[in-house]
């Protein structure tokens, strides 16, 4: 295949990759997009290996195949609950894989400075793909190409760590609590600032060692960063390392002069950074503040909270729920740690049997990956069109007969209104306790991830229904007629 | 501590401040009770009853004097009474301290201290012993069943064998407790039930309770909330438009129930003489304002009267009293959960602990000295309202004018991002070779097109645009396919193991992404 036709088959990829994206904005088109992303992959992974300059194709057929079958085990067997673990542990592997390539060029460069001095024009001559191009390239864009590879690898491990360590936190491997090592930020910052130095010491020449100083640096700064941030911004977390993992793939492109490795690296990185955008909107908090990790300090002490938790059984949520005209339900990372989404969906499905309203409200943070409620929910076959999101829902609790909470907290925290000493203070929420009656699904009478206490729970029209959610919802169950 | 109750010297006073029920709530604080003899005859309780729970009968209103510690009543004390009380005797009945002024200072040269029931602030610790809402609930029924007894058709509208008969139109003015109370009863008799108030927080109660809230074009009056929770005097604008509202209502209505009342102040007048004559004949009016002067013009306090037109007015001032028993028993609730604040360990010792600010705002004398009026209480009463965030309805023009603004600040921060953005290219451009810009100029491209693209992704496909991105970037296979082919073992290597992971990442990712997919599904 000439260079001319992979040209023409990574821009049909890359076509195919924007319409892939694009497609996401409804349901249904999205079962389409999804098949434009496998065809552009297919296109450009094809065209790559049947295209000019490569050599040990049997490698590459083992590997790619040990590769899929892996990858299709995976995601035949993953639960719905543990996508977030999923996802993070993917894009450790992207990071990784930018790293290895990062290291790849630098010794590409060094076998080829090498056959440069010792004037071997054969051994240049017969140098192909990746190693011929370096082959070619003057000084400067040899420089060029310096800082290129060490940013690649840098963003890459960055990725890498940062990734093993969300995954780690995600599955529950890691203690979910922030957590930094004495000196807090400054490490990172120190981290940073000995990595600019190493990158000047290696645009000057100074090889390898360089190169895999700040590896080191770039998987502490990864691993430190992530630790220092809690389990409830793990959305932003997870949708900043995808960012990275695009940015990563797309400074290889320019190392390896790959057009395509750039459109798409900088479609996946611009997509991580919207989507991190959209949720720490969803947080009223800055990316910074995210990043750095822990919420900010309080202002001045929390507003006193007047009353009780009162609990109620599940007959008495029972005869309220059969009550009721109009139900909302609010679910959280508590009903996914329950594995409660089938019991919620039998739920509504008795209850939209009676001729009851009922819908979801979503949060756009909600659970511990953009859009993770969403795919619960789709998983036990909640149809999407009840599903609503905040800013579609909030106005309509006041005529809601039956809130229930499932396993949120924060989220439905009302001090986020009304007490501006609270750290949440400005945080949009889900606006529950204003429905005519309130039920939350709670294991116990502790306090959110932000740690802060719930005035929700002691509001008037407020019955703590405690117990795991998915034990509560199958007693309640029975009693719904 | 003895609690003695008398019996009522106002002339068709029925009610009683003390029933057998909330005398054995007392007796357990450790109190004795004591009940003038007759006492609650009229109001349905006989003396045996009192007796029966170990409530000592006494003779007569000063063998009661002598003996009580506490003396508990319902009605204002006449002079004579007042002059009766001893030093350090507590005195717990109505004493409207603004009004009886005279009478404070006697009360205060006796020595005697005075907690007076209406001035309970309107906390919500202290709704239990809310004399006034306990009472006004109990007048706002009696309103209704009075009027329906002066009115001659039915309430509720019927369609019946013999004919069609129209539900009765009923006005409510002023949405107080009383208010509400002849809404809920009004609404349960079957009629069509309008009702206004000042306070523009309100409607939602009237709303709530089943009747149309009458509204009215104004400027916002001011918070309610500010006066805990009772209504102000308005202004004269204000006093005209509504005024114009009610003149404008007054033939269509069949039952008018007055309940306006401003503390401190003659009631308002409302329904003027020529908003009666335009009523048709038959109707009712009932003020229940009528003590303290009447909302009508033509209400005689303490009377009915029919007028020339054929419009009955209601000025009785005893509604409660008509109703002694009920009101009876729910007064000697309030003044039984009164005793109990005052009586924090149980143990029959009244505290009198100026400190609490229901206490506090009730006790009106106080060893030997005026502590009237109190200081505002500690706990706000009602939550101040928050200024509601209207969006303003702009003019056309004024429409016209925020969207050219809008539209010129918006392409005034895309033109400043756009220089700078260029300008940044420029420099770049400046130093970097040309092989580089021309990639940098796809990828500057790529990222301007992903930033558009992503926007339209709806929300609940976040995740699988996380899988789908995910997947997507395991293009960087692309680079390892790239090296994989070189002569260099290590090289070989670290690519085949890029190759590997990044497949997984792929096929992963696209897998678990149609599988995502697959579960949306419509209902």
């Amino acid at each position: 295949m000439s260079i001319g036709i992979v040209s023409a088959a990574y821009i049909a990829a890359a076509i195919l990759f924007i319409l892939s994206l694009g497609g996401l904005s409804g349901q249904e088109s999205a079962k389409r997009a999804v098949w434009y992303g496998i065809a552009g992959m297919a296109l450009a992974v094809g065209a790559t290996i049947w295209g000019p300059g490569m050599g040990h194709l049997w490698v590459v057929g083992l590997m790619v195949a040990i590769g899929a079958a892996a990858g299709a085990v995976v995601a035949g067997r993953v639960q719905m609950t543990e996508m977030p673990q999923l996802v993070a542990a993917l894009h450790s592997f992207v990071g990784l894989a930018a790293v290895f390539i990062g290291v790849n060029a630098q010794i590409e460069m060094g076998r080829i400075a090498a056959m440069v001095a010792g004037g071997d024009a054969d051994g240049l001559n017969a140098l192909t793909g990746f190693a011929a191009k370096v082959a070619h390239k003057t000084p400067v864009e040899l420089n060029i190409l310096k800082v290129e590879v060490f940013l690649g690898v840098f963003i890459g491990a960055v990725t890498f760590t940062g990734s093993v360590i969300a995954f780690g936190k995600l599955a529950g491997r890691v203690d979910g609590k922030a957590k930094k090592l004495p000196g807090g930020h400054m490490l990172n910052a120190g981290a940073a600032f000995l990595s600019l130095v190493l990158l000047v010491l290696y645009f000057n020449g100074a090889g390898m060692w360089a190169l895999l100083a700040m590896t080191l640096l770039a998987f502490f700064i990864g691993y430190h960063l992530i630790m220092g941030i809690g389990g409830a911004d793990m959305p932003v977390v997870v949708s900043m390392l995808n960012s990275y993992s695009g940015w990563a793939a797309a400074a290889i492109g320019f190392s390896l002069g790959n057009d395509l490795l750039i459109v798409t690296g900088a479609l996946v990185g611009s997509s991580g950074a919207i989507l991190s955008y959209i949720m720490c909107k969803a947080m009223n908090r800055s990316f910074v503040s995210v990043i750095l990790g822990g919420f900010g300090n309080t202002t001045g002490p929390a507003m006193e909270i007047a009353g009780e938790q009162v609990a109620i059984d599940a007959e008495g949520v029972a005869a309220a729920l059969n009550d009721a005209d109009s139900v909302i339900i609010v679910p959280g990372y508590g009903m996914a740690v329950a594995q409660a989404q089938q019991s919620v969906s039998e739920l509504t499905r008795k209850l939209r049997a009676a001729g009851k309203t009922v819908r979801f409200a979503i949060h756009p943070v909600a659970g511990r990956l953009p859009g993770h409620m969403n795919v619960l929910l789709a998983e036990a076959k909640v149809p999407y069109d009840i599903v609503l999101e905040m800013d579609e829902i909030n106005d309509d609790f006041p005529n809601t007969d039956v809130a229930i909470v499932i396993g949120s907290n924060d989220i439905v925290n009302p001090a986020a209104q009304e007490d501006p000493n609270s750290p949440i203070a400005g945080m949009p929420v889900l606006e529950v306790w204003k429905a005519k009656q309130v039920f939350v699904s709670k294991r116990g009478q502790g306090t959110g991830y932000s740690g802060i206490e719930n005035p929700l729970f002691y509001k008037e029209n407020t019955r703590m229904f405690y117990g795991d959610a998915k034990k509560s919802l199958d007693a309640l169950l029975p009693m719904i007629n | 501590m003895k609690i003695g109750a008398v019996r009522e010297s106002a002339p068709g006073e029925n009610r009683v401040a003390m029933t057998p029920e909330s005398a054995v709530q007392i007796m357990k604080l450790g109190h004795d009770c004591l009940i003038q003899k007759g006492a609650g005859e009229r109001a349905g309780f006989a003396d045996q009853a009192y007796e029966a729970v170990g409530v000592t009968l006494v003779p007569d209103e000063g063998a009661l004097g002598a003996a009580a510690d506490i003396l508990v009543g319902l009605r204002p004390p006449t002079e004579a009474e007042a002059n009766r009380l001893k030093s350090g005797q507590t005195l717990i009945s109505f004493f409207y301290p603004a009004q009886n002024k005279e009478l404070l200072d006697v009360c205060k040269d006796r020595g005697a201290t005075v907690i007076a029931m209406d001035m309970v602030p309107r906390i919500s610790r202290a709704q239990k012993m809310d004399a006034l809402s306990s009472m006004a609930n109990i007048a706002g029924y009696r309103a209704v069943i009075e009027a329906a007894n002066n009115f001659g058709r039915f309430f509720t509208g019927q369609v019946t064998a013999a004919g069609k008969v129209p539900p009765a139109q009923v006005l409510v003015i002023g949405a107080g407790v009383a208010g509400l109370a002849a809404i809920g009863t009004a609404t349960s008799l079957g009629a069509v039930v309008h009702a206004f108030d000042v306070r523009p927080e309100v409607a939602e109660q009237i709303e709530s309770m089943g009747a149309s809230f009458v509204f009215l074009e104004f400027e916002p009056a001011q918070d309610g909330a500010a006066t805990g929770g009772y209504a102000a005097p308005s202004s004269p604008e204000f006093r005209e438009k509504q005024l114009a509202k009610f003149r404008e209502l007054a033939p269509q209505m069949d039952i008018v129930i007055t309940t306006a009342l401003i503390p401190g102040r003659d009631a308002p007048k409302l329904w003027l003489k020529d908003m009666v004559e335009a009523m048709k004949p038959g109707s009712v009016i009932v003020d229940l304002a009528a003590e303290r002067g009447g909302n009508c013009d033509l209400t005689v306090p303490g009377e009915k009267i029919v007028t020339a037109s054929g419009v009955t007015v209601i000025g009785y001032t005893d509604f409660p009293s008509r109703m002694a028993t009920q009101s009876s028993t729910l007064y000697a609730n309030n003044i039984r959960h009164m005793l109990t604040d005052l009586t924090p360990k149980k143990d029959g010792v009244i505290v009198q602990n100026m400190e609490d600010d229901v206490i506090r705002g009730a006790t009106v004398t106080h060893a030997g000295a005026i502590t009237y009026p109190p200081p505002p209480p500690k706990v706000q009463a009602i939550a101040a309202a928050k200024p509601k965030e209207k969006p303003k309805e702009l003019t056309p023009e004024e429409r016209r004018a925020k969207e050219l603004a809008d539209f010129r600040g918006q392409t005034r921060t895309q033109v400043a991002l756009l220089a700078i953005g260029t300008l940044l290219m420029l420099v770049i451009g400046a130093f970097a070779p040309e092989a580089f810009m021309s990639h940098f100029v796809v990828f500057a491209l790529a990222c301007f097109v992903g930033f558009q693209v992503i926007w339209n992704v709806s929300h609940s496909l976040h995740t699988p645009l996380m899988a789908v991105t995910n997947a997507i970037s395991g293009i960087i296979i692309l680079g390892a396919l790239l090296q994989v082919g070189s002569g260099s073992w290590l090289v070989v290597t670290l690519a085949s193991i890029s190759i590997l992971i990044a497949s997984i990442n792929i096929v992963g990712g696209f897998l678990v992404t149609r599988r995502m997919l697959a579960m949306f599904q419509k209902s």
